[in-house]
């Protein structure tokens, strides 16, 4: 299990705020995963869109960024944004290791049952999104039930054999929605 | 009869924190900070690379993840006695500085402002004498009765959609709100602007930190950034300019919105000059180095004792060892094991958990002293050193903000009004004016630097055999912010980070004395214990962030927020 601390997770920058004189304009989805890496298996967001960028090369339409715990400093990187995808370790009363995917059709029912342990994350990110128009078109939720959320870079075995199988539901998602990734060749690496 | 109220958690916050007051005559007469939370993320640095472990740090919080990084990384410049090159703290200037803005912005506005703002009161509002007021108190050009309008109608829309979303969490109607509509409206608008604002001084830590959300381009000697200005891949003449270009934008909204929506609250709020108070020792780090060697800083820092700005004793260097013996952290009243108070460098993290016990533990933060006292941090600390140690610009902002609120009130409010609950969000507002002034020239000395063709950003460190020490401390925008190393055969033996909530939140330390939390909310009014307004506003005027003072989620808390009341 990788113990680093990822650093740029497309190989390329990640999108500046609208408007920026040098960036390209906002790819059309996003994948963002959130968490805290040292928090073992609140980390598994992250590790599972690392896992992504890993095993698909990403079209330019899709851009993948590791948010961490970030509150409203992630507000620029929703705006313009047709899909996005967020990836993280969510609560939902099902037992440890239990992964799930659900649409966030009314961001408000996000709000109402806090299922992300986060404080100020994506919840309050979102929520003022909604207030200033940039929600993204479409919001998908891929998560994982956490079993261990102690001290430590490692993730818990039960979580740590998931995060192929949420990378690869984040690659299925991005594919119905128009954005085909392709695996790359592993004898290549 | 005394009531006991437990908050459980605080919201609109970073991290988990419970407060229990005693309430007795609409007043609190007794409180408890409790940090919900166990620490124990230095454990992970143990045995790691010192070069690496602000990458590491820098998770340890999602608000303050720039200074964490930058604090570590002078610890170990500070173990190795490393000098930096000029740009170097040029650069990691500009970030301190932008980072600060930024963060102080979103506390007020989209964090703590809700707390003297009724949302929902603002749609009572006439988009007109709004407009008129604002135009008054400011020459901003974005105050017109069309925009006014515009974000009135945005509101009603969220209104009656059924969902406040983002302003669920607010006391609407209650009595202690005391802004007219048009004044609430004028506070929403510039909530909505500052979100924009926000985001445009973040493109600052963007260009320059080499990567967003968490910064890329530091490294123990330096940063990581190549200048040439001929490249385009490294950070050209053009990329600097283009950050010149946000500093100069976001300029014009601190001074004519930030700093003015600040007088004008404090001014109707008068009272609030008040309460609050609590520990009036205060507690700054100097900051923005000039030198290679960190021992000159644009930024003065220091210890005031009880309040008298005549006691201002400086901090002159990274290192000084008047900083370095005063500190120490006490358990006596923590979930940890042992009641002595201990150095940092000797610093223990190993969990007792009790319940919560009024006499006991009852906090898993430490409890950090000065010189054997309790000490506030922060901005409100910040500004009363640099006032004392003489700061132009802080003495300028200073007069200029209480010279606003004065006629706003009608009556003369001085510098001792700032010691208060109000004082606290009026000192950020001049702490903001005052980065970005720094901003500024930290800018022009980085483009004069180069200029004269010193291009070194990095001296690369070299680990001796045996045990070295350093701390590393840095003025972050909660306030003093140190990391405390020890390194074996340049391998990391120990690692404590002292972070500003826990010297504010930290509860009664081994001489019984409150923190800062617990001393401020003595005397606050409450209006109705069920809705305890007023308890938050004196918390949030602090800007807690919990997530580093603490740390493990409590993962049963399915509630968003509650308060409990027990007769």
């Amino acid at each position: 299990m990788r113990q680093s601390i990822s650093g740029n997770l497309t190989g390329r920058p990640a999108t500046l705020p609208a408007g920026l004189f040098c960036e390209p304009a906002a790819a059309p989805a996003l994948v963002l995963g959130i968490g805290n890496l040292l928090l073992g298996d609140e980390g598994a967001g992250i590790r599972a869109v690392e896992e992504l960028a890993a095993r698909y090369a990403l079209p330019p339409e899709v851009e993948a960024i590791d948010g961490g715990t970030m509150g409203l400093e992630l507000l620029p990187y929703l705006a313009g944004r047709k899909l996005l995808i967020l990836v993280d370790a969510v609560r939902t009363g099902a037992p440890p290791g239990t992964v799930v995917q659900m649409e966030l059709a009314d961001s408000s029912g996000f709000f109402r049952e806090k299922i992300s342990p986060h404080q100020i994350g994506m919840a309050e990110v979102l929520s003022v999104a909604a207030f200033t128009g940039d929600l993204p078109g479409r919001i998908v939720l891929i998560g994982v039930v956490p079993k261990e959320m102690a001290t430590g870079l490692a993730l818990s075995p039960e979580i740590a054999s998931k995060i192929v199988v949420m990378a690869d539901m984040v690659a299925a998602e991005l594919t119905a929605a128009g954005f085909p990734l392709a695996r790359r060749d592993p004898a290549a690496e | 009869m005394a009531k006991r109220i437990t908050i459980d958690p605080i919201t609109r916050i970073e991290g988990h924190l419970r407060i229990d007051c005693e309430i007795d005559g609409g007043r609190v007469t007794n409180a408890w900070s409790s940090g919900q939370m166990w620490r124990g993320i230095e454990l992970i640095l143990q045995g790691r690379d010192p070069r690496e472990a602000w990458i590491f740090t820098q998770r340890i919080c999602g608000v303050c993840t720039t200074v964490h990084a930058i604090t570590s990384v002078r610890a170990v410049e500070n173990a190795l006695n490393l000098e930096v090159p000029l740009n170097a703290q040029y650069i990691r200037n500009l970030i301190i500085a932008a980072h600060g803005i930024f963060d102080h912005i979103v506390h007020f506005y989209h964090l703590s402002a809700v707390d003297w703002v009724d949302i929902v009161s603002a749609l009572k509002a006439d988009p007109k004498k709004s407009a008129q007021l604002a135009q008054q108190l400011s020459e901003w050009p974005d105050n017109s009765g069309a925009t006014m309008k515009q974000v009135q109608e945005r509101l009603k829309n969220f209104v009656d959609s059924g969902q406040l979303g983002v302003f669920a969490s607010g006391y609407w109607g209650h009595p202690a709100m005391k802004l007219s509509p048009e004044v609430n409206l004028l506070a929403a608008t510039h909530y909505f602007q500052a979100l924009d604002y926000q985001r445009r001084i973040n493109q600052v830590v963007a260009i320059l930190g080499s990567k967003t959300p968490h910064i890329q381009n530091l490294a123990v000697g330096g940063v990581a950034n190549p200048i040439n200005p001929d490249s385009q891949s490294t950070l050209t003449i053009e990329r600097l300019y283009h950050v010149k270009s946000l500093i100069d934008e976001i300029g014009a909204f601190i001074k004519q919105v930030y700093m003015v929506d600040v007088a004008a609250v404090g001014a109707f709020y008068a009272d609030w000059t008040r309460y609050g108070a609590g520990v009036t020792n205060y507690l700054s780090a100097p900051d923005m180095p000039l030198d290679t060697k960190g021992t000159i800083f644009d930024m003065p820092g220091g210890y005031i004792a009880k309040g008298e700005v005549g006691s201002f004793k400086a901090i002159n260097a990274f290192g000084d060892e008047f900083f370095k013996q005063g500190v120490k952290e006490s358990v006596k009243h923590s979930w940890y094991k042992g009641d002595g108070n201990r150095h940092p460098w000797e610093g223990e993290t190993e969990p007792l958990y009790t319940k919560f016990e009024d006499k006991g533990k009852y906090s898993w933060v430490k409890s950090p002293t000065f010189n054997g006292k309790p000490a506030q941090v922060g901005p409100l600390a910040n500004v009363l050193c640099m006032f004392a140690a003489g700061d132009k610009a802080t003495v300028k902002y200073t007069t200029q903000l209480l010279d606003t609120v004065s006629s706003l009130a009608g009556a003369r409010v001085g510098v001792g009004a700032l010691h208060s609950t109000i004082g606290r969000h009026a000192a950020r507002a001049v702490r903001t004016a005052v980065l970005h002034d720094a901003l500024v020239r930290h800018w022009e000395a980085l483009i004069a630097n180069i200029g004269k063709g010193d291009y070194a950003t990095c001296n690369e460190p070299v680990f001796p055999r045996g045990e070295i020490r350093g701390v590393g401390f840095h003025e972050a925008p909660r306030g003093i912010l140190s990391h405390w190393v020890v390194i074996d055969g340049g391998k990391i033996r120990n690692y404590q980070c002292v972070v500003p909530s826990t010297w504010n939140a930290g509860p009664r330390n081994s001489e019984e004395a409150l923190g800062p939390y617990e001393a401020a909310l003595i005397g606050n009014p409450v209006a109705d214990p069920q809705r305890p307004l007023e308890v938050l506003r004196t918390i949030h005027s602090f800007d807690p962030c919990l997530a580093c003072a603490i740390h493990l989620l409590d993962t049963e808390q399915r509630e968003l927020f509650r308060v409990r009341t027990v007769a």
